[in-house]
């Protein structure tokens, strides 16, 4: 479960307060949905809880599973179980993305106290969860994102979260970018991996993700607070009349 | 014209220190010639347009700054290779601790025995290639070299050589003052691979001039030591015939100087020279890689990768320079240079050129310096990497495209191995 209270953040460099004041539990085994206009502070989110440098936290408190994570450094995080999938995904030239897969489910697994994977294992294992997110052989080789198109890199980013099999996951936009085929097998590898045990955080701006991804509960992100939350139709709502008449509503 | 007085000071001052090696033919006229040289340019000095980034005086001082002998506490490097191997300790040929010179497809001499010889093949080449190289721009610490290099060995490879010959430098006194040379002639299509490795000596001067006939390949690996106090300079000089290969790749970490030169020749069509080099370094280091590769024959290509990563103060060097002669054309020539600086206190300082003089070719060069990409690092611990880990992951790909110049599968899984180790040790 993520508990997220009364979050305030600003960011380090300049006098600018992006999230003020965020209020958002996510219970284990359930889908949350994000939405909210441009700017409203949805990836700013999900970089503080994932441990990105540029921020100060002036208030405020996130807890995983009764773990406060802005304690942590961001591998902590990750080896916590907390995974973002990067609205943009990072190109790293010269480090292969198999090599980068590897890496990062060993120094998870080490850092949990469990054995690495051994290098037969593991090819296994990337080479079955790469075919359902039809990801080839090439994409493997290639250094990490480096020249993969938009499409490309996010379903490299749901191979990473298929492989690491962490307990809560964000997604900053996922769909964005993805053709409709795309958005299909991204939705179904994210459908594979929903379970009692883990929880989703889906940032999106669209209802055709949350048609195949189906959220338990959506909510309303502006201007650095969640501001409404519902069931799925909150969802069909903003996509039929867009964010003026719940701002209206809650201002 | 006379030299500037001070040029003369510490030229007279560092040649009084020596003495030109008794005995031999052929190679005392070399090393009389040399010796003019030497005397005519003067040793370089801090004012020289050449040695503007790296003050040469610890090369060029009458003794040598002492240097503390270094346990490396590692396996002995490109220790599983099958090679054959020649060791020096302070310079000093010992022939105890090295392999029997003989092997099939090459000839291997010791410069002080060949230079007692009447007639020896390495007479038309010891000093040629240095002398050679002093134009357009001087070198006089290698002609230094050719007038009082002590020791060193003559190879001459005739067929395919079997196993690489191995270079190995020992250092035992903290004083020691070593000055070898090398020649190896690569006959028409041979095949020959040499390495070196080690730190040498307090300080080092060496020379290794390299003629490459037609189709034939010259394949060099150098790993510098570790061993910081150590100073060094070398210059390896190519000559390269048609369609024939030099290949070249030096990985040096730590040392306080060292300048390596490298002088090349395209001299018949089609040839093909590639220089690289991987440098890491910390504090006080210094390193310099001059690099000057003259194309004079058709559809030639050329390639120099050089990498640095410098961190605590530490300074990288890099002078490269492409010489297209008139008619060379079809000339392919890729220089790139570029530093990884890891903390705000490292510099870089590069000069690459190009002089160009035919119209149908294709060169490109580049220079950059860049701090570790802070996004990547943050992806990656987003993934689970630690900190440490995911720099030196990200240190090592910078290097990757130099690394990837060492052809030889086990040369390159020793020195990516030493990397990692080095950078192991540089955590807090
Ligand atoms: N490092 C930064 N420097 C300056 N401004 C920033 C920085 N990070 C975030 N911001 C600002 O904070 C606000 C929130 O940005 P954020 O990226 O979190 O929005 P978002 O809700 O994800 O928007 P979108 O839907 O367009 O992705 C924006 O006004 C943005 O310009
Ligand atoms: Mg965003």
């Amino acid at each position: 479960m993520l508990e997220i209270k009364n979050l305030h953040v600003k960011l380090e460099e300049e006098d600018k307060q992006i999230l003020k004041g965020v209020d958002l539990t996510v219970e284990t085994g359930k889908v949350h949905a994000i939405m909210g206009p441009n700017g409203s502070g949805k990836s700013t989110l999900s970089y503080v809880l994932s441990g990105k440098d540029g921020y100060d936290v002036t208030d405020g408190e996130a807890v995983l599973d009764g773990e406060d994570v802005l304690e942590m450094e961001p591998e902590e995080r990750a080896a916590a179980g907390l995974f973002l999938a990067f609205q943009y995904p990072v190109e790293i030239p010269g480090v292969g993305n198999m090599t980068f897969l590897r890496t990062a489910v060993n120094a998870q697994r080490k850092a949990r106290g469990e054995e690495e994977m051994s290098a037969a294992d593991f090819l296994k294992f990337v080479r079955e969860k790469a075919k359902s997110l039809k990801i080839d052989a090439d994409m493997l080789k290639r250094p990490v994102n480096v020249g993969f198109s938009g499409g490309e890199k996010k379903r490299n980013e749901i191979l990473q979260m298929a492989m690491l099999e962490p307990k809560m996951c964000i997604l900053d936009e996922t769909d964005s970018g993805l053709d409709v085929d795309a958005m299909k097998l991204v939705a179904e590898g994210v459908n594979a991996l929903r379970s009692e045990g883990r929880s989703f955080l889906v940032i999106t701006h669209y209802q055709r993700l949350l048609d195949h991804i189906k959220p338990d509960v959506v909510h309303i992100m502006a201007d650095g607070r969640i501001v409404k939350t519902g069931g799925p139709e909150l969802a069909l709502e903003v996509e039929t009349n867009g964010y003026a008449d719940i701002l209206a509503e809650v201002a | 014209m006379a030299l500037p007085q001070a040029k003369q000071t510490i030229t007279q001052e560092r040649l009084a220190g020596l003495s030109l090696p008794q005995g031999g033919k052929w190679a005392s006229a070399a090393r009389t010639d040399a010796l003019a040289r030497v005397q005519a340019a003067g040793l370089p000095s801090a004012r020289d347009e050449y040695w503007k980034f790296t003050n040469p005086i610890s090369l060029t001082s009458a003794e040598p700054d002492l240097a503390a002998v270094f346990d490396p506490q590692e396996t002995p490097i490109f220790g599983d290779l099958d090679r054959l191997k020649i060791v020096f300790v302070d310079g000093v040929f010992d022939a105890e601790a090295s392999d029997d010179l003989s092997l099939d497809g090459v000839e291997i001499t010791r410069l002080s025995e060949a230079a007692q010889a009447d007639i020896h093949w390495a007479k038309d080449l010891y000093g040629a290639l240095e002398s050679n190289g002093q134009v357009p721009v001087q070198r006089p610490l290698a002609a230094l070299n050719t007038a009082f290099a002590t020791d060193g060995v003559l190879i001459r490879a005739t067929g395919k050589v079997s196993k690489p010959i191995s270079l190995i430098y020992l250092h035992n006194s903290e004083s020691s003052d070593a000055i070898l040379h090398h020649c190896v002639k690569v006959e028409k299509g041979a095949d020959v691979t040499v390495i070196e490795s080690g730190p040498a000596a307090a300080r080092f001067n060496k020379v290794m001039e390299v003629d490459i006939a037609d189709g034939a390949a010259f394949h060099h690996v150098r790993a510098q030591g570790r061993d910081h106090e150590r100073r060094a300079v070398t210059h390896t000089f190519a000559r390269l015939g048609e369609e024939s290969t030099f290949k070249s790749f030096t990985l040096t970490a730590n040392g306080v100087m060292t300048r390596n030169e490298c002088v090349i020749e395209l001299t018949g069509d089609n040839a093909i020279a590639h220089v690289a080099g991987a440098a890491v370094g910390d504090g006080d280091f210094h390193h310099d890689d001059t690099v000057f590769i003259t194309h004079d024959a058709l559809n030639c290509e050329s390639r120099q990768v050089f990498k640095k990563v410098l961190r605590n103060g530490a300074t990288g060097v890099f002078q490269g320079k492409i010489l297209v002669k008139e008619g060379a054309q079809k000339t392919d020539g890729y220089q790139i240079s570029q530093s990884l600086l890891l903390d705000g206190d490292s510099q870089f300082l590069a000069k690459p050129e190009l002089e160009i003089y035919a119209d149908d070719v294709a060169c490109s060069h580049g220079s950059t310096s860049g701090a570790i990409d802070e996004e990547a690092l943050f992806y990656l611990q987003s993934r689970g990497v630690s900190k440490d880990d995911a720099q030196d992951l990200l240190v090592l790909a910078f290097l990757a495209e130099a690394l990837e110049e060492i052809e030889d599968e086990t040369i390159a899984d020793d020195l990516l191995g030493r990397l990692q180790n080095w950078l192991a040790r540089r955590r807090g």
